[in-house]
């Protein structure tokens, strides 16, 4: 018999905490297929966010540096500079990145930060309730905006992908998302590249990934999925923002 | 000995740094300690090192937490308001015990205070200044020499406790001039890190984390911090006497404040007053011991500290059961107190004779 498919190496048999449905683990085992393909795996650093997935560590089998909410791209500058050969890559979720750590990942973007940022956008802050994100769109419920974002009193969510295709220092931007078996394609597709910048020495790159979150969005997988579609997409399309480019300018 | 060279405090920390092994260097700029990472930004270069200039003291001492997690000898540096927004770091640092540098020459505060020296972090310094259950060793130099001395010192530190170490100077140390020597040999015999995350290589992946779901596992992770301190606090202990012998008064002070109580004392001697300095010179460790020993045949003890009085607390509980009356005198704000008003009241403690306080 032929094996075709395989849970990738660096992906642990650690069972995940994540809620049914949620596209953590898709990412996850994306991410763990990537690296093994590219065989960098003994010089990789993740780094862990505050979240969701700041158990990420137990799921992937490489070194890993946990960091402080929203500092991950500050942490993964600190590393890569004393460890230039490392693949740094850095796991955020909204909260995250386009909340309490927009500064970290600007300025990591616009040094051109030979790291790779992988981004998980469910426009909420999953771990601590559902709370409202930058990125919960206007008219959103959630635990602190229970009758729906209202934009004149805190605005509009923020396009993280965009914002920062205006730097010149990344080298890659892409959105994506995993809901469908055509977007993991694609999804997987964007990672290597980004993480190809890397190890090239191309640029900064990052890849935003649309995802959902059935349990704080009060629905089921299959509802989070379509919901996904129908408002996330809309606000948030789908492409590559940056492709060529990189810090030699 | 190499040959003596005039610089700056703030350069000289910068040369002590490189001259320990220090090739990592993240910093923000702000009044009164710009000359550091701009002397770092001319300096690493040279010697094959790396300065960033961080987007915030935030992200700087991020920076230096994912350097040290990384192996690098690495140091941020800063001012009182930098400082505090590096607590995060520095808490973080600590529970994950990973070595550094932070360099915070004090202005005055709070908020954003001024730019005159003072030194009203020592609570912040010493007490932890982030949360959770945790020490640094503090470094107080009082002249640039010893600035220079205790810099190379504090890597050392920093490399054998897994910790940060915290140097607090003030806005005179560093931008005063005084003739300084740096050791024949700089250091190139640096500690093995076996648990560094770079990369796993063909061995089992690392993790440097501070997260301890389980309270059971995260109050053990204290007590392992603890004994730590512990061991710091038995072998550690630094301070200078001066004239403590026949001293009818001691006088406790520590940095550049110190050097005006000398001059204080230098004055009085010679009109006949029998006064002392003691000098801290570890803050934390505190020299509490040797100054009970110290204070125990004196009639009372001067705390004199450019704040409104922290060091002040420390010198209390370690005299707390000596019966020696504590009396205090502070000028803040970035104001310095002069040599006089120190022996006024000096003098004004002497002239009440028999009063315990």
């Amino acid at each position: 018999m032929k094996t075709v498919f395989d849970k990738p190496v660096s992906l642990t048999d650690t069972i995940v905490h994540y809620c049914p449905g949620c596209h953590h683990g898709i990412v996850h085992r994306l991410i763990a297929e990537v690296i093994d393909e590219l065989g960098v795996a003994g010089r990789t650093v993740g780094l862990a966010p505050v979240g969701c997935s700041v158990l990420a560590y137990n799921y992937l089998d490489f070194d890993f540096q946990q960091a402080a909410h929203g500092r991950a791209p500050a942490v993964a500058t600190g590393i890569k500079r004393v460890s230039p050969n490392s693949v740094v890559f850095t796991y955020q979720g909204d909260g995250d990145l386009a909340a309490i750590g927009t500064s970290e990942i600007v300025h990591a973007a616009a040094r051109g930060e030979l790291i790779t940022v992988v981004f998980i956008n469910n426009a909420t802050f999953g771990m601590t309730g559902g709370q409202m994100a930058p990125t919960t769109l206007v008219g959103q419920r959630t635990t602190t905006s229970p009758r729906g974002r209202k934009a004149e009193l805190c605005g509009h969510p923020i396009r993280v992908a965009e914002m920062l295709s205006t730097l010149d220092g990344p080298a890659y931007i892409a959105r994506v998302s995993v809901h469908k078996p055509a977007n993991v394609m694609r999804a997987r597709k964007a990672l290597l590249t980004a993480f190809r910048c890397q190890i090239e020495g191309t640029g900064f790159s990052l890849v935003e990934i649309v995802s959902n979150c059935p349990t704080n969005w009060g629905m089921t997988p299959r509802e989070s999925v379509k919901w996904l579609e129908e408002n996330m997409l809309p606000q948030y399309p789908l492409g590559e923002f940056k492709v060529t480019g990189g810090t030699d300018q | 000995m190499a040959d003596r060279v005039l610089m700056k405090g703030n350069e000289a920390v910068g040369e002590a740094a490189i001259h320990a092994g220090c090739r990592f260097f993240f910093g923000y700029p702000i009044t009164p300690q710009n000359e550091i990472p701009e002397y770092m930004s001319g300096r690493l270069p040279e010697v094959g090192g790396v300065f960033l200039q961080a987007e915030s003291e935030l992200a700087a001492i991020n920076m230096v937490y994912g350097a040290a997690g990384a192996g690098g000898r690495v140091m941020t540096s800063s001012s009182s308001p930098g400082v505090t927004l590096k607590q995060e770091g520095i808490s973080y640092m600590a529970a994950s015990e990973l070595p550094c540098v932070v360099v915070n020459m004090v202005r005055g505060g709070p908020g954003l205070g001024g730019i005159q020296p003072a030194q009203s972090d020592y609570f912040q310094a010493t007490r932890g200044g982030g949360h959770g259950d945790y020490r640094t060793p503090v470094l107080g130099p009082a002249s640039i020499q010893e600035l220079v001395d205790l810099t190379i010192a504090a890597f050392d530190m920093a490399d054998r406790y897994r910790t940060p170490v915290v140097m607090l100077g003030d806005g005179i140390l560093g931008q005063m001039m005084e003739p300084v020597q740096f050791p024949d040999e700089p250091v190139t015999d640096l500690p093995d890190k076996p648990w560094v995350t770079t990369g796993k290589g063909d061995g089992p992946r690392r993790l440097i984390n501070s997260l301890y779901l389980q309270p059971e596992v995260l109050e053990q992770h204290n007590h392992k911090l603890q004994a730590k301190y512990d061991e710091i606090a038995a072998t550690e202990v630094r301070y200078s006497e001066n004239r403590i012998a026949d001293a009818d008064v001691v006088v406790v002070a520590y940095g550049t404040t110190a050097r005006i109580v000398s001059t204080a004392i230098d004055h009085m001697r010679q009109e006949g007053l029998a006064v002392g300095l003691f000098r801290p010179i570890t803050l934390w460790p505190f020299p509490g011991a040797a100054l009970a020993e110290a204070v125990a045949r004196t009639r009372a003890v001067l705390v004199v500290e450019m704040s409104m009085g922290q060091m002040l607390e420390d010198v209390k509980l370690a005299l707390c059961s000596s019966g020696v009356p504590v009396h205090f005198f502070g000028r803040t704000g970035g104001v310095v107190p002069d040599p006089r008003e120190v022996a006024e009241q000096v003098a004004a403690i002497l002239g009440r004779d028999g009063e315990t306080t």
